[in-house]
């Protein structure tokens, strides 16, 4: 019989420990409920709640800065906050490692995040961000680590998108009871 | 009530015999304001990301809890990230400091009024947020007790300095932000920054 692998959070947060990852900042999301719970537990972690998405690019971006590798999690909603911040990134070549669960994408049941969804490959690209999309759960967490090691390793802003089709929330009701 | 402090003076007091103090400037004249008081590879002036630098600083600030940190702003880029005060807040970081130069007004566009003109107390707003020491600062005399704060008592500290509305002679730091960060790093981490 098959072992049962851990639940893709879990291996998301092995990959951000092995990684080197000290500090998440974190926007809370249904999509990274788990994951978000997992990094307050940890006590080496800096797990930092963010008012908004914008300030997770500054925050990472002084974590560098003082010799310590960041995480970003939000939800694709939040990308839009972040393009002007993002110039910093770039001029800059901050190192930045987002992981982004993805709504307005697969099934979608609040046409109010459509727009932005299928926007956020576009304008992560056009503000120089390297995109990497993980469809499956298995997917996740080896994407996850090529990013952290494009990120770290070059210098780069790397964002994973996490397809709604993996998160897997299909109406208001179940969102509320997450 | 009167406004007689200069920001130039004010900033050069708050850095003066700054030793290990990082420091994180907001674009603008804050920017040129610590250039003015001697510019530092342990200085990281920024010329854009508009509302960051409070962030940028607490990032820093968790980064390195050994090291006093200190963010100068202007009040127009503190308004901007408001947010940043409650996140701060939440995180109370002993070793940051956060200094908004407020002149009351835009000053890189026409010197237009901001919000602070009209009475909004950045102090307060800061207070509310969770900083236990959060202040407005009129008078010269209160400058050395800000800066003992910044350099060495447990924060995180909050000032809100009324400063003159003045044009100023530009003192320009790098622009490049590959150059700010690197030099930034190599001092604070030394030549190993290069490879980590």
């Amino acid at each position: 019989m098959r072992r049962k692998e851990s639940p893709w959070p879990d291996r998301v947060y092995k990959t951000l420990k092995a990684a080197g990852v000290r500090q998440v900042g974190y926007v809370p999301d249904a999509g990274h409920k788990r994951l978000i719970e997992l990094c307050l537990a940890d006590r080496e972690l800096d797990a930092v709640v963010l008012s908004t998405e914008e300030e997770g690019i500054g925050l990472a971006a002084g974590a560098w800065l003082g010799g310590v590798r960041g995480a970003l999690l939000m939800q694709s909603s939040g990308v839009g906050n972040c393009i002007n911040a993002l110039g910093m990134t770039r001029e800059c070549r901050f190192p930045l490692l987002m992981l982004i669960t993805m709504r307005g994408q697969f099934g979608e049941f609040n046409p109010w995040q459509v727009p932005m969804g299928q926007a956020t490959p576009g304008v992560l690209s056009a503000m120089g961000v390297v995109v990497h999309e993980a469809n499956a759960a298995d997917e996740i967490a080896p994407t996850v680590d090529a990013a952290a090691r494009l990120a770290f390793g070059s210098c780069q802003a790397v964002a994973v998108l996490i397809a709604q089709g993996v998160i897997g929330i299909k109406s208001f009701q179940e969102q509320a009871s997450r | 009530m009167t406004i007689a402090l200069r920001r130039r003076q004010v900033v050069e007091i708050l850095l003066r015999k700054r030793k290990d103090l990082l420091v994180v400037a907001g674009l603008g004249s804050t920017a040129w304001d610590i250039t003015a008081a001697g510019d530092s590879p342990l200085s990281f002036p920024l010329w854009g990301a508009m509302g960051n630098a409070a962030m940028i600083g607490l990032g820093l600030a968790l980064a390195q809890p050994a090291r006093r940190v200190l963010v100068v702003t202007g009040d127009g880029e503190m308004l901007m990230g408001l947010g940043s005060l409650a996140t701060i807040g939440v995180q109370q970081p002993r070793n940051l400091s956060v200094v908004v130069i407020d002149n009351e007004r835009y000053g890189e566009t026409g010197m237009q009024a901001t919000h602070t003109a009209s009475g909004v107390d950045l102090a307060k707003v800061a207070h509310a947020c969770g900083f236990g020491s959060a202040r407005q600062v009129r008078e010269a005399a209160e400058l050395g007790a800000l800066r003992a704060a910044i350099h060495g008592a447990p924060g995180p500290h909050f000032a809100q300095v009324k400063v003159v509305a003045e044009k100023l002679p530009l003192v320009l730091p790098p622009r490049e932000g590959g150059l700010l960060k690197t030099r930034f790093r190599r001092a604070l981490l030394g030549a190993g920054a290069d490879l980590a």
